[in-house]
């Protein structure tokens, strides 16, 4: 069974059902993907397939990279990822997978990792939720300030703020993953796959797609 | 879209022909409503003030009066429940969006009205404006 795939995230849009009903969507380009490497217990320590997909000019490529690359009989790759298998399959190094294959008839739902798009510095409020304060009744210049961060009473155990105390700062641009994404529609004449939903990064961002962990 | 991989998927949703509407035309929309298990069409009939999206979600703002109450639906133009658009009466419009139609209240709304060309002098106009 192959554990998943590696596409591009293509953008979002819509589709009409023949009710009428406007589902937004996100199209993503899976595969076609090459194994790179089949990991195993005995020699690594642990089961993994290693997919290259995309591929990297050969001078923009490092010679290690090439020499890997060539065990698998293809040009190095932009992007490679591992995906952990339960215990050694049938599919050999050098193996060319895509939708087809990843047995897009059974999958119903799959989960999609990603990295997120970067928010910069950002308050407390788009970070975490907060509820900010007041527009009026007295509040001056702090309508999404955090509010209080700790008093004297936690000086007593020795810091004044607790640690993992929720601030402004960094957003985004994290690894995320969407579980249970629903698939409408694959096409693997265009190694299409087209799920409802969003999907976590920018358009033409690499996308990991696995069969879902929690849903058919 | 951009995109020629999102047109790819698109264009499986795209109704093949549309209606060459215009901003400031009054339409008759006929559009599908499915009540329970019975369905039946209903045609709104107002002033195309907007059109917005591209692709599938290209879709047009329709404004008309009920009972002195303004009322706007944004219809989907490739949604099969929008099953047809009759151009009634062409405007003549200077601008792409038509929301100061809002603010205007009795006679000023239908000076617009007054403004707008029937179909019969405005087609040799159009004819010769194409050649």
């Amino acid at each position: 069974m192959i554990p998943g795939l590696l596409g591009t995230k293509v953008g979002m849009t819509n589709i009409i059902t023949e009710l009428g009903a406007m589902l937004p969507v996100t199209v993503i380009k899976a595969g076609p993907c090459v194994v790179l490497q089949v990991k195993t217990k005995k020699v690594d320590g642990y089961d993994a397939l290693q997919l290259g997909f995309g591929d990297k000019k050969p001078h923009r490529a490092t010679m290690p990279h090439i020499g890997h690359a060539a065990k698998a009989k293809t040009g190095p790759k932009c992007n490679v990822r591992e995906f952990r298998i339960a215990e050694a399959t049938e599919i050999a190094i050098g193996d060319v997978i895509n939708l087809e294959t990843f047995g897009t008839e059974d999958i119903n739902y799959i989960d999609v990792s990603g990295v997120t798009k970067g928010k910069g510095f950002a308050g407390v409020m788009k970070r975490h939720g907060f509820g900010g304060k007041e527009a009026s009744h007295g509040v001056e210049r702090k309508h999404r300030s955090a509010g209080g961060i700790g008093g004297s009473a936690n000086a007593g155990t020795g810091r004044a703020v607790k640690k993992g105390k929720r601030m402004a700062g960094r957003m985004g641009y994290v690894r995320c993953t969407a579980q249970s994404m629903q698939v409408l529609k694959v096409d693997t004449e265009n190694d299409l796959m087209i799920v409802l939903g969003s999907v976590p990064g920018p358009a033409g961002s690499l996308v990991e797609i696995r069969r879902a962990k929690k849903k058919g | 879209m951009g995109s020629p991989l999102l047109d790819l998927v698109e264009k499986a949703y795209l109704k093949p022909k549309q209606p060459t509407y215009h901003i400031g035309d009054t339409v008759d929309v006929r559009c599908r409503i499915v009540e329970g298990s019975k369905e039946r069409i209903q045609i709104f009939t107002g002033v195309v003030i907007a059109e917005g999206g591209k692709g599938v979600s290209a879709c047009i703002t329709v404004r008309r009066i009920v009972g002195n109450e303004g009322v706007e639906r944004k219809f989907p133009l490739h949604s099969p429940n929008v099953i047809d658009i009759d151009i009634k009466r062409r405007g003549k419009v200077r601008r792409a969006k038509l929301y100061f139609l809002r603010d205007r209240i009795g006679k000023a709304r239908k000076l617009r009205e007054l403004r707008v060309q029937h179909k019969k002098t405005a087609k040799p106009a159009l004819a010769a404006a194409g050649a």
